[in-house]
């Protein structure tokens, strides 16, 4: 089979130990926080063992478990997208957010946050259960309408002038998002910026319901697409010419993609970075174009790279929490220069 | 002319097609009424000054753009009617602009060409894989199968992108100056890879050059598109004999020249030379004076300067009263270059 992958070693080896990283660093993430828990308790409650202090028990499974799973389906789901937009837009510089999602969540809760809530609707008092979930609603509403227009807009025009229309979009709206600010006051002003530091931790069982079950359908849906994301590679022109339905192709992988992006911002606020690295050290570690390899290379890079961002945010004894949308550039972007020295031809790669 | 082709098999056809662009509330229309006829089995060229729409002729029978009028019939079929994946199993399409992104090697190029037989996945079967060994073999790229695109010369990569159509197995293949960045021995073996293609695999193939010469030499037919978007049908050496080359390409300063089927830069001479002698000596001597922008003349008393050729080691030079012997062309030039001459 000389045809498949002329580098399968290296591809296994790549899956290997993504694999066994992202299980060890799960691990330690369960174990290591503002308390730390022993590895056997950690062991125990994941098998359901009842001989477990129910404390730890619940720190576990309220807190730990959900925050991991968040930060793996979230790594995922970004990874993946920015490997859709890379592709689509044939731009090494393309993120899942390319189309505008994070600038219209920004919104959706900059209305919540520092429109409504001054105007006598206490909604987001104490960020209780409800307020949180209003802010996701927030955030969802946002991205949707934003990506509903550009979408719209892109039916009529070339690619390229798509990334520019979704460009344009983003500052559109990050204009009326300064303008609410403008007229914010201190304490709502801070909670609007929390909300843009990104959190993993806001994702509770129940949120999981909706999280999982979108970014896993995006999941699905962009693997659908391998054979025509693949002739992309070559440019529109010739994926037609291969048989590709390209109008289609593109209008549904962007609906994948800003999926699983939106459905990112919503529950866990602007998460940025990992869309762009994920992707990009993939095809660099596996030494492959094809969506077949790269689509789970993203899922597991962005995975891993997404948790391992959580786990240093949270600081592991120290007693504050840093910004999570801070930590995935201290972590990813060293890696993508140190990639991009050794590799020195990403002219030559992107044309 | 059209009733000297007599095609055995029409591969694709067209009637009445007009080409263009269509802006919405206004069309340019650059050719219209074309009838072609590409023939399966051979290799014609298609040539034409630049912007009289070569491009634009091949990705409207491509089905990359939309004619504005008439009719594409590929086997019979009307190309609209046909979907996409049956679509691409009949024409395949070389562009130069072929650069595909990211990392991939060319085996996985060439693969791309299996996409319209592969399954939903992409997944392929040994005679998928069989068929891109073979097209890489074809064109003599099977060296090139583990190499980056992006690391080959222009003269490689467009024999990976020539081999991955090949490996979509089509009927029909059309190819947009594919020979554009070639150094000459690339072009030649391009050429010539391409019409052993036509032949031994019963391809119809159409291809845009700007390389008249090796047009003129290799195509089994021509199609010459002119400024006023009308389109001459014929054999190479009908329609080098019949003055229409001459009419689309001369310009004020490019000669047609049918006894050497080539152009002729012209600019307008001052001075003329007289040039006596034969064989290659005096072939060459022509060929400087005329790049040096004398023209030649038989008159003695009309020259500025007339040279006698004895043999190759003798140039007789003489201008009016002065009479000059080099031994060598080199120093004939450069006597030429450093004399003084009235404009």
């Amino acid at each position: 089979m000389r045809g498949m992958e002329s580098n399968s070693r290296r591809i296994t080896l790549f899956f290997s130990f993504t694999g066994i990283a992202i299980v060890l660093l799960a691990g330690l993430s369960a174990c290591i926080g503002s308390v730390n828990l022993p590895l056997d308790v950690v062991v125990k409650t994941l098998l359901g063992s009842s001989d477990v202090d129910p404390v730890m028990r619940q720190i576990m499974v309220d807190f730990r478990l959900p925050r991991i799973v968040t930060a793996l389906l979230a790594g995922a789901a970004l990874g993946t997208a920015g490997l859709l937009m890379q592709t689509v837009f044939r731009n090494p510089l393309a993120d899942p957010f390319v189309l505008g999602v994070n600038s219209g969540a920004s919104l959706g809760v900059a209305i919540v946050l520092l429109a409504l809530a001054p105007a006598g609707i206490s909604l987001t008092a104490g960020l209780g259960a409800s307020g949180q979930l209003l802010i996701i609603l927030a955030s969802s509403a946002g991205a949707g309408a934003t990506l509903f227009v550009v979408l719209i807009l892109s039916r009529r025009v070339d690619i390229m002038s798509v990334l520019i229309i979704g460009l344009m979009i983003s500052y559109t709206i990050g204009a009326i998002v300064s303008i609410l600010m403008f007229f914010s006051m201190a304490e709502r002003l801070q909670s609007f910026i929390n909300w843009s530091f990104g959190d993993y931790g806001n994702v509770s069982w129940m949120h999981m319901r909706l999280f999982a079950p979108a970014v896993l359908c995006g999941l699905l849906l962009s693997s659908l697409f391998i054979k025509p994301l693949d002739a992309l590679l070559l440019g529109e022109p010739y994926a037609r010419s291969v048989g590709t339905r390209v109008k289609r192709t593109r209008f549904l992988v962007l609906m994948a993609a800003s999926l699983l992006a939106g459905a990112v911002t919503g529950f866990c606020g602007p998460i940025g970075f990992l869309g762009i690295a994920a992707p990009h050290l993939s095809r660099y570690l596996c030494r492959s174009s094809s969506h077949r390899i790269l689509i789970p290379a993203s899922i597991g890079i962005g995975a891993l790279l997404s948790l391992a961002s959580d786990f240093v945010a949270r600081g592991p004894g120290l007693d504050v929490v840093l910004p999570l949308n801070a930590i995935t550039a201290l972590v990813g972007a060293p890696i993508i220069i140190a990639a991009l020295v050794k590799q020195r031809n990403m002219q030559r790669l992107f044309g | 002319m059209d009733a000297t082709l007599t095609p055995a098999l029409t591969a694709l056809s067209t009637q009445g097609l007009a080409i263009g662009y269509d802006h919405g509330d206004s069309a340019r229309c650059i050719a219209s009424g074309l009838d072609l006829t590409l023939p399966a089995g051979e290799f014609v060229c298609l040539l034409g000054p630049n912007g009289t729409g070569k491009s634009t002729l091949i990705r409207s029978l491509s089905g990359m753009q939309a004619p504005l009028a008439g009719d594409i019939l590929l086997a019979g079929q009307d190309f609209r009617s046909i979907p996409p994946r049956q679509r691409a199993r009949l024409v395949s399409v070389v562009l130069t602009d072929a650069l595909p992104m990211g990392m991939m090697d060319a085996y996985a190029m060439v693969a791309l060409g299996r996409h319209p037989y592969s399954g939903w996945f992409g997944s392929m079967g040994p005679a998928d894989h069989a068929r891109i060994e073979w097209s890489l073999e074809a064109v003599g790229a099977r060296d090139l199968a583990r190499r980056q695109v992006s690391e080959l010369s222009d003269g490689e990569r467009q024999k990976v992108s020539i081999a991955r159509a090949l490996a979509q197995a089509t009927k029909v293949m059309l190819l947009d100056e594919p020979t554009a960045f070639l150094d000459l021995p690339r072009r030649v073996e391009l050429m010539r890879i391409l019409r052993d293609l036509a032949h031994s695999e019963g391809l119809a193939l159409l291809l845009s050059t700007h390389d008249l010469d090796l047009a003129l030499r290799f195509a089994d037919r021509l199609w010459v598109l002119n400024a006023d978007g009308q389109l001459i049908q014929g054999y190479p050496e009908a329609i080098a004999m019949s003055g229409e080359f001459a009419q689309v390409f001369e310009t004020e300063n490019l000669d047609w020249d049918p006894s050497s089927g080539s152009f002729r830069a012209h600019p307008i001479p001052c001075l003329h030379a007289k040039v006596v002698g034969e064989g290659i000596p005096a072939l060459w001597t022509k060929r400087a004076l005329e790049r040096l922008g004398f023209g030649l003349t038989e008159d003695a008393n009309a020259a500025a300067v007339s040279i006698e050729i004895e043999n190759e080691n003798q140039w007789r030079v003489t201008r009016g009263e002065q009479q000059h012997e080099f031994a060598s062309i080199t120093e004939m030039i450069e006597w030429l270059l450093a004399s003084k001459w009235k404009r």
